[in-house]
């Protein structure tokens, strides 16, 4: 019970942000929850979001593992996304008719090209001992002129029936296909985490490598298998991307999606100096940004101010979950309670919550 | 294997001037090479002061950033910084009452106000810098594009006249085709690069801050032990850092004279790798601040050499993410060797595996 406690505590921040501002949305307007059915799928404010965030939370999903393992980022998850879904079109428009079996393919053979950028980071990183940021830097630099290299000419066209149901809808289906392929994955990284022992084995190499390697946890083979996950992750984000847009454009394709997900891992309550992490946190965090980008749009922004908004909600957010800020408002709690018990003032329910929150503080930090 | 992790962390602090020498080694030989390949171009003076020239202000800007690396943070709001600080002194110098000094003020202005701003907020209320940087890049970013969107040419006749001034070195240039001869020209950006690299060096070297900056990222808990202000140390790095940035701003609209929005964009990773390839670490305490001008020669003379033979536009960022694969590669192998241990491969053991099969 107790450690239900800690781990729902350590999600009131990224959750308490997503209500306030749909809270926020609600105000501008009521009809924020209502749904349209058109041609049996269902469309509204909730599903587009949910379909317009799904790149990022499988890369955030990536990030998170990497971040915990390494103690660094990767800052080349655009390009590596890039360079598989060009792989992924140049099978596709290779091999003629494009039927299920050559997009299964076709995905598979991205997968591949996922897993040989993952690797080729995580030799860099576990084997040369490089800082995740600098190797993955080689990438960030070089991969969308390699995914240019595999197109072979700007923007190839991706013109079939079912990569179009990939991106869009499949008939008699009432969600969006990217909607379907997030959960699936989500569910898939869930049972992966649940059965497997990676999670103690990620946080213990993050915590301390050291440590971790006296302990018979070779930290090398944990850091290595992290980038190969978060190739995976790239792979299947290309996919969603590349078929939602219906072209390839290696120039803008997840342009800047390397900061979303970082910034999606820290509001999920993850230290980016590794150790403890909590995906079910980054999910949630890369959601709660879509939410933001679209609230904004929705109180009419200006498109200009828009990142000038993004940074003073972040840093506001980030100044109430700061550990300063914390350590008052646990204060101000005691002091409530002292006075509560000594029979001043009755005792409120929201309090004891609080109280639990702020004492359970965020991610251990692992100073090395 | 236990003996090299040992070693290793006993050895960090001289590993990273040796990190420093390989880089003032390999950018010494990748210069030598450029000559012999190219010596119409690379022989003469004046393509060796260019690289100053044309790259001041990004060695301006991870001159700052290595102190904070140094602390132990990271700074990656700089480069829109800089974006900022070149759009408000166009827009500045445009407008009536608009004057060089008053731009050289807003230029250190917004650079301080940035530096405070996030200093204080990873300072003082403990914030990932990481988090705290990337809101202020988002900032820069946003008030950069508010303020305005088109290109400007600034067009004042005293700021021209600035951007126009060279410093001449009569005694040393080269003769063109037709043997009239055309002396050595330096921008004063280079000036300054100079000067700040003397100022900021001796500050890390020789003053209490300097120490304290090495301390605190070496070992924050330990530092606050000692009697070090961990908190004030921080504070400074920040805004040192973000001075650099506005110094870096204008010292690059002095060089193009205008601004855009898209200018600047993405100084702040090729800052961030420089320093490391001048031998500063990420986690902090360890790094020498001689080394990120040598970083940023270094990776600025593979992209010269790139364009100077010639590969076709589209794939000279992979040539030149091949060169840095290379170097980095390179750097983490000599660091080996150096550390006692006889040089192998430190595979994980399920491909050791493999090649012990082999063997037998």
């Amino acid at each position: 019970m107790r450690r239900l406690k800690v781990h729902v505590s350590h999600l009131f921040l990224p959750l308490s942000v997503l209500v306030l501002l749909i809270i926020i949305n609600l105000i501008k307007g009521a009809d924020y929850f209502s749904l349209t059915v058109v041609k049996g799928a269902l469309y509204g404010n909730i599903p587009n979001i949910l379909f317009g965030a799904s790149e990022l939370v499988i890369l955030s999903i990536g990030m998170t593992l990497v971040t915990a393992a390494s103690q660094g980022q990767d800052i080349g998850i655009g390009a590596g996304a890039t360079i598989t879904s060009a792989v992924f079109v140049w099978f596709v428009l290779n091999t003629g008719d494009a039927t299920l079996v050559t997009i299964v393919a076709g995905f598979l053979i991205s997968c591949v090209a996922g897993l040989v950028v993952g690797a080729f980071n995580g030799t860099l990183v576990s084997v040369f001992k490089v800082q995740p940021m600098v190797a993955t830097l080689i990438l960030f630099m070089s991969g969308r002129s390699i995914a240019f290299m595999i197109d072979d000419r700007l923007s190839p066209i991706l013109a079939n029936d079912i990569s179009n149901q990939i991106g869009t809808v499949i008939p008699g289906v009432p969600l969006q296909t990217p909607i379907i392929l997030t959960a699936v994955f989500i569910a898939i990284v869930a049972v992966v985490l649940k059965t497997t022992n990676l999670r103690l084995y990620v946080e213990s190499v993050g915590i301390n490598p050291s440590a971790a390697r006296l302990n018979g946890i070779n930290p090398k083979k944990i850091i290595f298998l992290t980038f190969l996950i978060m190739g995976i992750c790239t792979a299947v984000a290309g996919f969603i991307a590349v078929n939602k847009a219906g072209r390839h454009d290696s120039v803008n394709l997840l342009k800047f999606i390397m900061m979303d997900a970082i910034l999606a891992v820290a509001i999920g309550g993850n230290s980016l100096s590794g150790g403890k992490f909590s995906i079910t946190g980054s999910i949630i965090g890369a959601y709660t940004i879509e939410v933001l980008n679209r609230t904004m749009l929705r109180l009419e922004v200006e498109p200009e101010s828009l990142p000038a908004f993004k940074a003073v909600f972040i840093i506001i957010l980030m100044v109430v979950a700061s550990p300063v800020v914390r350590d008052y408002a646990a204060k101000a709690v005691k002091w409530v309670r002292a006075r509560a018990d000594s029979g001043a003032i009755p005792v409120e329910t929201g309090t004891t919550d609080a109280a639990a929150d702020s004492n359970s503080n965020t991610p251990a930090k692992t100073e090395t | 294997m236990q003996s090299l992790n040992a070693i290793k962390t006993k050895k960090t602090l001289s590993n990273s001037n040796l990190l420093f020498l390989i880089a003032g080694i390999i950018f010494v030989l990748m210069y030598l090479f450029a000559i012999i390949s190219f010596p119409g171009s690379f022989l003469q003076f004046q393509t060796f002061f260019d690289l100053f020239n044309l790259n001041a202000p990004l060695i301006i800007m991870t001159l700052g950033l290595c102190i904070v690396m140094i602390v132990g943070g990271i700074d990656i709001s700089i480069g829109q910084v800089c974006a900022l600080v070149m759009m408000a002194c166009a827009v500045l110098l445009e407008s009536q009452m608009g004057s060089v000094w008053g731009a050289l003020l807003l230029a250190l202005g917004i650079g301080i106000a940035f530096g405070l701003l996030q200093g204080y907020l990873i300072a003082y209320l403990e914030i990932q810098p990481f988090i705290i940087t990337l809101a202020g890049l988002f900032l820069a970013k946003g008030l950069l594009t508010t303020l305005h969107k088109d290109p400007i040419n600034v067009t004042m006749p005293a700021f021209v006249s600035l951007s126009d001034f060279k410093i001449v070195i009569p005694w040393l240039g080269t003769k063109n085709r037709l043997g009239v001869f055309i002396p050595c020209e330096i921008k004063p950006g280079v000036i300054i690069v100079v000067v700040l690299v003397v100022l900021l060096a001796a500050l890390m070297k020789w003053t209490r801050f300097g120490r304290n900056v090495y301390a605190v990222g070496g070992n924050e808990q330990s530092a606050m032990m000692l009697g070090i202000n961990v908190k004030r140390t921080k504070f400074f790095a920040y805004v040192i850092c973000g001075l650099t940035a506005g110094i870096a701003g204008f010292v690059f609209i002095m060089q193009i004279g205008g601004a855009n929005v898209g200018s600047a964009a993405l100084f702040e990773l090729k800052a961030i790798a420089s320093n490391i390839i001048g031998g500063t670490l990420l986690n902090g305490g360890v790094g020498n601040l001689l080394g990120s001008p040598i970083g940023t020669l270094t990776l600025l003379i593979i992209n010269e050499l790139i364009r100077a033979a010639g590969v076709q536009s589209n794939f000279q960022p992979i040539v030149s993410g091949l060169m840095l694969y290379i170097f980095i590669v390179l750097q983490s192998v000599v660091v080996w060797l150096r550390s006692g241990e006889k040089f192998k491969l430190a595979l994980p053991s399920w491909l050791m595996l493999f090649k012990n099969e082999k063997k037998n």
